[in-house]
């Protein structure tokens, strides 16, 4: 089991071992063999999402989705890689040309680098970075540059209205993205990936795993990074910057062909990136759920756990409609900041908690806390609704 | 400067994207373009500040200035009027100027080459370098965090005072008391509406 569990591992060291290879080329073969794979793992993650992302929504909605190429519709990825590449790149006239070529790159390559700090399982990740966390937001804060450059040299008003949008929404749900995973900083005490699944293996009582959304503050800052996550990754219900009902599409207004099937893969793999990081810091990354489930290969827990989270962003789109600016940032700025905010105390209450002796004690902590979160998030929500919403009035529709 | 055959390249080609970068930032006739390619010069600096191990350091200039300040710099330029105005050239006397800019790296350049601190070796990397400044920042400066993050919630506090509009309830009062007004008027509109279709 251990020789399956570690298989990528002894793969690589094996190929490095061989004798034919020059010392020279070492360094950069161990850097392909590390990237390689996972550029083929979530390049064709990329395609099996796309297609069960459209087939799901057809289900949802009452219809079919793609059934036409291949058995079930399931070649249909490949019908439309095909029609993306072979499609006229237009660049309109008046367009900045130079930056209208550089945003779809700008957006990939940031996306592509943040999948290097993710651990895929146990001693599976590209680099073991001191500061994977904050290396992985650094290069998440970039893909705002990429949308602002689109928008701009497109020269087109809906193209500029969706690149505000955008960038407006991502730097306000940035606040609780990163407030939500500082929870799990301040209890690990590291923001090495890595040392923050080390710290989530192992079991309470025998049977329950030390997972991060297990706990109170935990849990809520997992829902409120998923919600950021949604967000920051301009999904349904947060897909305003490109709302094909109200301004075509927004930023990807003036793109085709390869260019906007690299924003297409861009948001992908940023959805990805993301879910790979919820999994990461609060689902346990790649340890098991139950202690006789350790015979499973860590790197299969944790794509189970990375497919299951992006299945719900799925249902998620399918079933919520979308916000309204206005609502968007009352939602984001009076809501979930005071919320992660709240959370960092409930975190800080857990910690000094922990050092209680008496016998019971995690019981109790694990009350009080969810008590405090609780309390939190009826407070606010009542708060927040009170009054504020007087009855709509419709004119005509009555 | 790194010592090494591969990593002085890479410090040459880093090096040459930020200054180059920085020209642009100066010299170009977009203004738009002139941030971006600010932005740019600070990837490359933070790119600078990886090699020479300050990972927090390189990741923090990546996060704030490349993520904030760009933004920032973009839609300042965005809100000012003179977005695309394509301005003349710069100053005629450039002669001038180019001796005063030399002067001037001259005057910082000769101390720097003269001081001590240049023969001084590098302290070995620090291990855990992330957490160390974690630990002295909550400890020996916790001081200096506090009153910056004061500062930084005054500065936040003042925009939205600026943000606000002056007198929300006078400019809410009206509509108030126009809402059942106007309400009645689309009754009444819906009224003759159907009176005349006969209903």
């Amino acid at each position: 089991m251990q020789a399956l569990d570690q298989i990528f591992v002894t793969l690589k060291q094996w190929i490095l071992a061989l004798s034919f290879w020059p010392d020279v080329i070492k360094p950069i073969l161990s850097a392909l063999i590390s990237i390689v794979p996972i550029m083929v793992v979530f390049g064709s993650c990329f395609a099996v999402t796309t297609i069960m992302e459209r087939k799901g929504l057809g289900r949802f909605q009452n219809r079919y989705g793609p059934n036409r190429v291949g058995p079930f519709g399931l070649l249909q990825p490949i019908a439309d890689a095909i029609k993306m590449l072979t499609k006229e790149d237009i660049v309109p006239f008046s367009a900045d040309k130079v930056l209208h070529f550089l945003a779809p790159i700008v957006l990939c390559v940031p996306v592509w680098l943040t999948f290097s700090v993710l651990p895929f399982g146990r001693n599976m990740s590209a680099i073991d970075l001191d500061a994977g966390l904050l290396f992985f937001f650094a290069l998440g804060a970039s893909s705002e540059l990429a949308v602002f450059m689109a928008g701009w040299s497109s020269r087109n008003k809906y193209a500029m209205v969706g690149a505000m949008r955008a960038i407006a929404q991502m730097i306000s749900y940035e606040i609780p993205l990163v407030l939500s995973t500082v929870t799990v900083v301040m209890i690990v005490g590291t923001l090495s990936l890595n040392d923050i699944v080390l710290a989530q293996t192992g079991f309470t009582f025998g049977f329950i795993p030390n997972w991060h959304v297990l706990t109170p503050w935990g849990f809520a800052a997992f829902l409120f990074f998923m919600i950021a996550a949604t967000a920051e990754t301009n999904r349904a219900p947060f897909d305003l910057p490109e709302a094909e009902s109200e301004i075509i599409a927004g930023y990807l207004t003036e793109y085709s062909g390869f260019k906007y099937a690299l924003f297409f893969l861009g948001e992908y793999l940023g959805l990805f990136a993301i879910t790979g990081l919820a999994v990461t810091l609060f689902l346990g990354g790649w340890s098991a759920p139950l202690p006789f489930l350790n015979f499973i290969p860590s790197w299969l827990w944790f794509f189970a756990k990375f497919g299951t989270l992006i299945a719900i962003f799925i249902w998620i789109r399918a079933t919520v409609p979308r916000l309204r600016m206005d609502q968007l940032m009352k939602f984001c700025w009076k809501f979930l900041v005071p919320l992660t905010l709240i959370n960092l105390f409930t975190t800080a209450a857990w910690h000094f908690a922990g050092t209680w002796q008496f016998s019971g004690a995690p019981i109790v902590r694990w009350l009080i806390c969810a008590a405090i979160v609780a309390a939190a998030y009826v407070g606010m929500g009542r708060g927040l609704t009170l009054n504020r919403y007087p009855k709509r009035i419709y004119r005509y529709a009555e | 400067m790194p010592s090494n055959g591969p990593s002085l390249i890479t410090f040459f080609v880093f090096a040459a994207i930020t200054l180059v970068s920085a020209i642009g930032a100066m010299s170009l006739r977009n203004m738009v373009h002139c941030g971006l390619s600010l932005a740019m010069s600070f990837a490359g600096l933070a790119a600078l500040y990886l090699q020479l191990n300050a990972e927090f350091v390189g990741f923090a200039q990546i996060l704030v200035y490349v993520g904030a300040v760009a933004i920032l710099i973009v839609f300042t330029i965005l809100l000012t009027k003179n977005a695309d105005v394509h301005l003349p050239r710069a100053s005629r006397g450039w002669l001038s100027g180019l001796a005063i800019a030399f002067a001037v790296c001259a005057a910082i350049a000769v101390p720097i080459l003269k001081s001590p601190s240049l023969n001084r070796l590098a302290p070995a990397a620090p291990s855990h370098s992330v957490q160390r400044i974690g630990e002295q920042l909550m400890t020996t400066y916790v001081l200096p965090l506090e009153a910056i993050a004061l500062l930084l919630t005054a500065a936040l506090l003042g925009g939205v005072v600026i943000a606000m509009r002056d007198d929300p309830v006078d400019k809410l009062k009206p509509k108030a008391d126009l809402q059942p007004q106007r309400r009645r008027g689309a009754e009444a509109a819906m009224e003759s509406t159907s009176q005349r279709l006969g209903g």
